[in-house]
């Protein structure tokens, strides 16, 4: 074996280089097999980033056709329930510029709302149901309808295929509990001596007061 | 003495709390109304349980908890309901909730109050559901409902009970003032604590050293009694629960875990006076003590104020002065927050009304930009990265922010505090602690939506496909019956009909009757016809009817005739 590769080291050199192509060859081989990836990973990742409302005002029957729909290359702003902070989060994930919401779909809502069903003028014609996407809607024929509002998702759907007109949709509340915390200006460029003329208010409700 | 371990990075702010101790607890006379909001505590706001225009007796429940983590309302005084709506109410946003609105009777009248002298034999559940009738929740800020945080039922026993009369924002001197005079009732309170425990190994009262008459009231009461009094030096925030622990113990609490998690409890002093009140003298909590300070109140003092008493009556009774004022604080100057109405009432985590005069605490300057001089993370208790946390909070990436441990954030302001360039760093990590809280309950909504969605379309898939199979199965039935008709010849369908026809013909008695009856009628018809004939023939009619009747009475008889040969072939 020394010998030959000795009096060879070109055929022995060929040799080896010709074995290790095999060798690593038919590993990647098995795992090509072996981790093999359903479908493309990068639907799902854009999918979970989509506000999932199934609304339809992309042009998409649902958030998941959308997903599959920019995987292949189109436009990320075309979700407004989702608003700016899906762009950028979706356009961070592709690693793309973040474009402004296109308007032709609709407009960022700026608080959420859920169906209602005034139940009083409710026919029981099982057009909403058949159109939430979420099965969010309760009853049966000629019988009065409800909403689960804790599983409407606000796609307002529902409202146009009512014959009567009794679907509403209601902002949800933003009651003390959902209240969240403002975030505050950021610093506008002062300089020092800016300080003394500075005409700024002072700003009302803030939390922290600096002890004197 | 005992040993006290050091906690990182803290500040020194001036304490200015001698000025409320100069008097005696104090008490206020009783509001004309006062105002009780439903949600004190942190979890469920309570159930309403009255309606608006029942008397009332003080202590009386006006409100149930609702679900586990919640607190009972008790009214503060004896009246009657006047209003349950909403109203401002003590939180940072200034917002409105339901409360209800008591109009005092002026008679003060407990309704009848059952205390429990003999606490030691009562069993700890029954303890513990005496503490949560009380509508009892801590005092110190947080306002957590006690009876949930002392439930049995954790990983491993509670061996260390803590209870923090630390007390280190400035100006607030609610807990001092407490137990300068009602240093036996909180003994008591503890005593009762530990009983619920199981007697834990370590009973510790966690005191700063600048509240040496509250050690020394202190002091003979928890001689025998294996309580250890601990003081240690003052610092901000050494009463944050973290913070005391670690000051305590040396024992550093884990990221997003609770003491309980490794064996100890810790439990605001003023909230255990509470129970002791509770328990033995059967008073749920109504009232707590408050301080009133600040350069533009005239008198700076403790009160024992009833829940719901609004801002402005304390106000009133310590000689404010609205033009020196620069904002009415709820809380401490690090922690509280500035009052957007003085009509708000006192809750039961108020500890401390602030009216600072405007050279006091003067409004906040505007914010600059970091100067990366990294002061506050010198002062952050946390050992976080303050100014790292700022920019990560700026350019909202949650996944750093997390990953930088902001929600082991205390918001005790010591950051704020020392920054120079005036940035209001806990409202920037209040917002994205909110921000993130709201991300994540979004996710969880959206994935939710997401599995019924995916769902409701399999299901239609089904239903599809179902119908589909249904609609080829008739259509393959409909071929086969088309397949099996179209096979058929003439003289099938001949024979077909025959073979009908004969199914169809009826029995020979049947046929019998018929072809006689037929004969019968037959032979009635000749005789009607004869009868016409013979009557003509009488009346002498013309030719031309005779010739007729004649021709209808040899038709009758011809069909007889066929009727009666018929009749003869049957019956061969």
């Amino acid at each position: 074996m020394l010998d030959f590769i000795i009096q060879q080291p070109i055929i022995a050199a060929l040799v080896a280089l010709a074995g290790l192509g095999v060798i690593f060859g038919a590993l990647l081989g098995f795992a090509a097999e072996k981790f093999k990836l359903e479908g493309d990973p990068v639907i799902d990742q854009i999918d979970e980033l989509l506000p999932q409302t199934q609304c339809g005002q992309c042009g998409f029957p649902g958030c998941r056709p959308y997903a599959e729909s920019i995987a292949a290359g189109d436009a990320i702003n075309k979700c407004p329930p989702g608003g700016q902070s899906t762009i950028n989060s979706i356009a961070s994930l592709l690693d793309v510029p973040a474009p402004e919401l296109d308007q032709e779909h609709g407009q960022e809502a700026e608080v959420k709302s859920v169906a209602y069903i005034r139940e009083d003028e409710c026919i029981g014609c099982t057009k909403c149901i058949q159109a939430c996407p979420v099965d969010a809607i309760l009853g049966a024929a000629k019988l009065m309808h409800t909403v689960i509002v804790d599983e409407c998702t606000g796609c307002d759907l529902c409202v146009e295929p009512c014959p009567v007109d009794c679907i509403d949709m209601i902002p949800v509340d933003t009651g003390i509990k959902q209240w969240q915390w403002p975030t505050p200006p950021l610093p506008n460029g002062l300089i020092a001596t800016d300080r003394i003329n500075s005409t700024e208010p002072p700003q009302g409700g803030s939390s922290h007061e600096d002890a004197a | 003495m005992r040993q006290t371990w050091v906690t990182p990075g803290g500040v020194h702010p001036p304490e200015n709390k001698l000025q409320s101790l100069k008097q005696p607890i104090g008490q206020l006379p009783i509001p004309h109304k006062l105002v009780v909001p439903l949600g004190q505590h942190i979890g469920a706001s309570a159930i309403v349980c009255v309606k608006v225009g029942d008397k009332v007796s003080k202590g009386q429940k006006i409100a149930d908890p609702s679900g586990v983590v919640s607190a009972a309302i008790h009214a503060p005084t004896s009246g009657t309901i006047s209003a349950i709506e909403a109203r401002p109410v003590a939180h940072s946003s200034g917002m409105t909730a339901l409360c209800v609105e008591i109009t005092s009777d002026g008679e003060d009248k407990w309704g009848s109050l059952t205390g429990i002298a003999d606490f030691e034999h009562t069993s700890p559940r029954a303890l513990l559901s005496i503490i949560t009738e009380a509508g009892i929740a801590g005092m110190g800020g947080a306002g957590f409902p006690t009876a949930v945080k002392l439930n049995p039922g954790f990983q491993r026993p509670i061996d260390t009970l803590i209870i923090n009369a630390t007390e280190c924002e400035p100006y607030i001197t609610a807990d001092d003032a407490l137990i300068r005079e009602r240093a036996e009732g909180i003994i008591e309170g503890i005593r009762i604590l530990s009983h619920i425990l199981g007697n834990p190994d370590n009973i510790m009262i966690g005191i700063e050293d600048n509240k040496p008459e509250a050690i020394k009231a202190l002091a003979p009461h928890i001689q025998d009694t294996g309580i250890n009094l601990v003081s240690f030096p003052t610092k901000y925030p050494s009463g944050g629960e973290k913070q005391l622990i670690y000051i305590l113990t040396g024992k550093e609490l884990p990221s997003s875990k609770i003491p309980a998690d490794i064996g100890m409890l810790c439990i605001n002093i003023g909230t255990t006076y509470a129970i002791k009140r509770a328990v033995v003298n059967g008073e749920p909590l109504i009232s707590r003590v408050t301080t009133v300070t600040g350069e533009a109140c005239g008198i700076n003092r403790n009160y024992d104020v009833l829940i719901g008493t609004p801002v402005e009556h304390m106000l009133e009774y310590n000689n404010f002065d609205a033009q020196r004022c620069s904002r009415v604080i709820m809380g401490g100057p690090m922690m509280g927050f500035s009052l957007t109405s003085q009509k708000i009432p006192i809750v039961k985590t108020s500890n401390c009304i602030l009216a600072p005069s405007v050279e006091e605490i003067p409004h906040n300057e505007p914010a600059q930009a970091c100067i990366r001089c990294g002061m506050c993370a010198e002062a952050c208790p946390a050992s976080l990265l303050p100014q790292q946390l700022l920019w990560y909070s700026q350019a909202k990436d949650h996944d750093r922010l997390e990953s930088h441990n902001l929600f082991d954030c205390i918001e005790c302001g010591a950051c704020s505090y020392v920054c120079p360039s005036n940035i209001p760093l806990v409202q920037h990590y209040r917002s994205s602690k909110s921000d993130i809280k709201k991300a994540q309950e979004e996710k969880v909504k959206s994935a939710q939506a997401r599995e019924r969605f995916e769902f409701r379309q399999q299901r239609i898939e089904l239903a599809d496909k179902e119908r589909e199979a249904k609609r080829a199965a008739r259509r393959e039935a409909a071929k086969l019956a088309q397949a099996s008709t179209a096979s058929n010849t003439t003289a099938d369908i001949v024979a077909a009909a025959q073979a009908r026809a004969a199914t169809k013909k009826a029995s020979p008695e049947q046929e019998l009757a018929k072809l006689e009856r037929a004969v019968s009628s037959a032979q009635m018809r000749v005789q009607k016809a004869q009868d016409k004939l013979d009557s003509a023939l009488a009346n002498t009619e013309t030719g031309e009817k005779i010739n007729i009747l004649t021709a209808a009475l040899s038709g009758a008889q011809q069909k007889l005739e066929k009727a009666n040969f018929r009749l003869a072939e049957h019956s061969k």
